[in-house]
């Protein structure tokens, strides 16, 4: 009787106003969740359909789909969008914003209206830069844009300005959005939930958001310096004037294979949440997953110059990067043969996630094992810039990344929607995706050691490469099916799914404890946690429901929210929130007007954009929190 | 009538040749890493024979699991709720598992292909002592062809590069403008190509042929048409070869061949190309003091016969759109005289 009191109360606390302006001015983890879900879609949409125009083009020697001019805008596009403006905003953005509080025991992220200002940065971002493909004129050098073909001599107009400037302002949100989770993850932890019981999940994103905290003012120093080169006339990358190109490649790479950890390791993540709950198992050797989810990313900031093997380093640093190369195999198998000894010596349930997991293992390892291959030199040598590498990325980034991204879609969307998906058609969604991902990407191989180098909008006949081209193509619309057939699933399952209750799969994390879908406070009562896999342990969850109804652990005076030490997790203070806000978005627009404004080059107005910038932060600082 | 047909027929049939690719038009080369002429080309092959073979292994070790899962499925009493005395089944000889399939055996694996590769293979595929070799060459990277000198001599031409076979030659790669990547599979690894940077590498054919190579780096709108060959010859004619390269063109010739020399040297083509012996200089375009002696055009894009030679002077865009050849504007007959005049470039 008085469980049904607080909930009203605390419901009356933290809902967001009705309507469009409640997505406006949301400060709900959640909403700015599925805020990122449905852009990131939109842009996996984008990236996907300039991926098939390429294959198209592909398909056969020398044909006329699209022109040079074209195909280099499209393949440019179609790396930054899957990097920058898919994967990393869909794992953090869509998956690390709705889910990481429910697994922290937390009401929402450590800054709230920070993290709905990531939001709209990105919005923006991505509008930004995809303005610059409407208007014809996409950035075209690649997505690591290698100097001097980038710089005004080779590259006059504003394409490569798109770039710098966008991929800047992307970054603004992304660091935000690393800030925030690591904050989250290291204070907003339910008190009792100490460093060794915190789900994996959130080891994950944790490793992910030191990456990209450390990783991205590599590139974006980057960035600035070819702004300046090509709109100011100073001379970092001009070699006539002592500057370097391949300073551009260092600097770049620093940030670029961190990246690449970014990209997986969140899905990472997804997979050791989905493997406990399908296998009714907590996963294998679990202190040695958590610590190697985070090693993987260190050292993942040793081996940047493994990508610049070709450009006639000294030997011995050649070798130095090898062998980092070969120490940050050892992460990853740990984690593998974790996963694969919870699928082997748990109860395993083949359902629609677990094979996407299943799927992505297979795909990752296969991807993993053509990497070793990189830190053999001479192969490396041999084998850069062709469609070899080609395939080797795309077997971890599509099947190491995605491939989880897809089984988390289907795991979490009876939290999200409070209803159940299709099994039968969610299994043969991923066993399309399956055939033709490996459809599409394996003869990459064999075509890449046939000879044929990456970033050709065209190849002769009489090499060879037409069989293997063509099976690629086949594959890549065979995939696009598959995507076609789990999102309508997804669609259908939401208007005609069964009501799913809290916990539909006896998952092993704290958002299984709450109704589906989660009310805007998340957690009644602020729960109890002794253990990584919290919803096991039926006797803590007994605890909190006695908690609630005699209204200990609420909080539900106020806006509030329990805050913890770091790393033992105990109880530090409680700390009042922010609710709704105009100013992320606000603020989120003056930024943009000085990105525009930075793009036509109207010096002038961009002071004045930036003092609007100035303008909406005090506007953000004299925010009163709301009474209650 | 009959042969009027025939005749109609055979046009019709060049002019679609004409938009034939080159390879099925007979340019010649194969490019596959895994058809290696050379020692450093060989070693890389083979290596990755052994590393495939390893992958395998090892894919099909990881599939075997998830395999092994599958049949496993489905067994009663393994929940992680329902046993308090064992809730953690199979935990102890998992962990052996993955510290021994996790750490010590991919450590092993990494460490032998580290030593073989990074200790031994390399050496070969190394820039090579420039007193190990017998002959250095300079490839230069332009957009879009590439640009082949002989130090010491000369000899200046494009997209075909000769060698003797047998020989070690000192390969430099340099850049006239932006990153390029020499590279020819069948040979060697690859080398790009850095503003005021010298790479070098190690070119060797263990036997006569003509191996086809690529830009492997991004250049730019014709990036996909920066081909080149390399013509493996035996010793004795290579020398002449570079003897005639060596050479200034001819300056006799018929009269037709006079003419066009004359639209050549007083046309646009001069601003942009170097006929050594004649007064065209250019230096945008390829030196094409013996064109004649080459067998493809544009970067490998298309056969070096007349009326390929022809529709490129006049549609070069048509073949490879973006390169930095305009479409000239010249009369039937100065066309005619032009392709006389640089078929008898040899």
């Amino acid at each position: 009787m008085a469980t049904a009191v607080y909930e009203e109360r605390l419901e009356r606390m933290w809902q967001s106003r009705p309507g469009v302006l409640g997505w406006l001015m949301t400060t709900d983890h959640k909403r700015i969740g599925l805020l990122y879900f449905w852009t990131t879609l939109v842009l996996f949409a984008a990236g996907g359909a300039e991926a098939l125009i390429m294959r198209t083009q592909l398909a056969q020697p020398n044909q006329h789909v699209v022109g040079p001019s074209t195909y280099d805008q499209l393949f440019t596009m179609h790396g930054i969008t899957m990097i920058f403006f898919f994967i990393i905003p869909m794992t953090t953005g869509a998956f690390g914003n709705y889910l990481l509080p429910l697994m922290l025991g937390a009401r929402d992220m450590a800054f709230p209206r920070m993290n709905a200002l990531s939001y709209w940065v990105f919005l923006a971002s991505g509008i930004f830069i995809y303005t610059s493909l409407f208007l014809g004129i996409a950035p075209n050098a690649g997505w690591f844009d290698y100097v001097p073909l980038a710089n005004s001599t080779f590259d006059p107009g504003h394409a490569i300005d798109f770039y710098g400037l966008g991929i800047i302002f992307n970054g603004i949100s992304s660091s935000l959005t690393a800030a925030n989770f690591i904050v989250t993850i290291l204070k907003m932890r339910a008190p009792g939930m100490s460093f060794n019981r915190m789900p994996l999940f959130c080891f994950a994103f944790l490793a992910a958001s030191w990456g990209l905290l450390f990783a991205l003012p590599s590139l974006t120093a980057d960035t600035i310096f070819l702004f300046l080169d090509r709109n100011v006339g100073t001379h970092f990358f001009d070699v006539a004037k002592g500057g370097s190109v391949l300073l551009w490649q260092h600097l770049f790479w620093i940030f670029g294979h961190p990246e690449v950890y970014i990209l997986i390791v969140p899905a990472f993540g997804i997979a050791t949440e989905i493997i406990p709950a399908f296998t009714q198992r907590r996963v294998v050797a679990f202190p040695l997953v958590a610590v190697a989810e985070l090693l993987v990313v260190f050292i993942g900031f040793g081996v940047w110059a493994h990508h610049m093997f070709a450009t006639g380093m000294p030997t011995v640093t050649v070798v130095f990067f090898a062998a980092a190369t070969a120490v940050v195999v050892i992460p990853s198998t740990i984690q593998v043969f974790a996963w694969c000894m919870t699928f082997v010596t748990g109860n395993a349930r083949f359902k629609t996630p677990l094979l996407f997991i299943a799927g992505f293992i297979f795909m990752f390892v296969a991807g993993g094992l053509t990497g070793i291959m990189f830190l053999a030199v001479p192969f490396d040598q041999q084998v850069t810039d062709t469609y070899f590498i080609v395939a080797h990325f795309h077997y971890i980034i599509f099947g190491a990344a995605v491939f989880p991204i897809f089984g988390g879609m289907y795991f979490w969307f009876p939290k999200v929607t409070g209803k159940l998906y299709f099994e039968l058609p969610g299994q043969i969604s991923f066993w399309i995706i399956f055939v033709g991902t490996n459809l599409l990407f394996f003869p990459m191989h064999i075509v890449g050691l046939e000879g044929m180098t990456r970033r050709v909008y065209t190849y002769p006949a009489g090499l060879g490469w037409g069989p293997s081209n063509l099976a690629e193509t086949i594959g890549a619309y065979i995939t696009t099916v598959g995507i076609v057939v789990l999102l309508g699933n997804l669609v259908v399952s939401y208007i005609r799914g069964l009501p799913a209750g809290p916990d539909p799969w006896h998952g092993a994390t704290l958002e299984w404890t709450i109704p589906s879908p989660p009310p805007e406070y998340n957690f009644a009562v602020i729960p109890k946690v002794s253990s990584a896999y919290a919803n096991w342990d039926h006797a803590d969850r007994m605890e909190d429901r006695r908690k609630l109804a005699e209204s200990v652990m609420v909080l539900e005076e106020g806006h509030e929210q329990p805050v913890s030490s770091p790393v033992d997790g105990w109880w530090a203070e409680i700390v009042e929130m922010p609710h709704d806000s105009p100013w992320p978005i606000l603020l989120a627009l003056a930024m943009a007007l000085v990105f525009v404004l930075l793009l036509v080059h109207l010096w002038a107005g961009a002071v004045f954009g930036l003092s609007a910038v100035a303008l909406a932060l005090l506007g953000w600082h004299g925010e009163e929190p709301q009474e209650a | 009538m009959v042969t009027t047909r025939g005749a109609k027929r055979r046009r019709g049939l060049a002019a679609a040749a004409l938009l034939l690719p080159c390879a099925l038009a007979g340019c010649g080369g194969s490019q596959n890493a895994l058809a290696p002429h050379s020692h450093p080309a060989t070693d890389i092959a083979n290596l990755f024979w052994v590393m495939m073979a390893v992958a395998f292994g090892g894919l099909a070790l990881v599939t075997g699991l998830l395999v092994l899962a599958w049949f496993r499925r489905g067994r009663r009493g393994v929940t992680a709720d329902t046993d308090p005395d064992d809730p953690h089944p199979g935990e102890k000889p998992s962990l052996f598992v993955v510290v021994g399939m996790g750490v010590v055996f991919p450590l092993a694996v990494v460490a032998a292909l580290f030593i073989v590769s990074n200790g031994a293979i390399i050496n070969v595929t190394q820039a090579p002592a420039a007193s190990s070799t017998d002959l250095t060459v300079q490839a230069i990277g332009h957009q879009w062809y590439w640009e082949f000198r002989y130090p010491g001599t000369k000899a200046v031409t494009a997209d075909e590069l000769h060698i003797p076979v047998g020989t070690r030659v000192n390969l430099v790669a340099k850049t006239a403008d932006v990153i390029h990547s020499f590279w020819v599979p069948e040979l060697n690894r690859k080398i790009d190509t850095i503003p005021r940077q010298e790479n070098r590498i190690l070119l060797y054919a263990n036997k006569p042929g003509v191996y086809r190579g690529q830009c492997a780096e991004y250049c730019g709108l014709q990036h996909a048409h920066m081909g080149m060959l390399v013509f493996a010859e035996p010793k004795a004619q290579f020398e002449a070869w570079l003897k005639r390269q060596s050479r200034p063109a001819a300056t006799s010739g018929t009269p037709l061949e006079q003419r066009g020399r004359r639209v050549f040297e007083n046309g646009p083509c001069a601003s942009c190309h170097t006929i050594r012996g004649t007064t065209a200089s250019g230096y945008v375009g390829p030196d094409l003091t013996h064109l004649a002696s080459r067998t493809t055009l544009g970067g490998v894009t298309i056969p070096n016969r007349p009326d390929y030679l022809a529709r490129w002077i006049v549609d070069s865009q048509h073949f490879k759109p973006g390169n930095e050849m305009p479409d000239l504007q010249l009369s039937h007959t100065q066309l005619r005289a032009l392709v006389a005049y640089l078929g008898s470039l040899k």
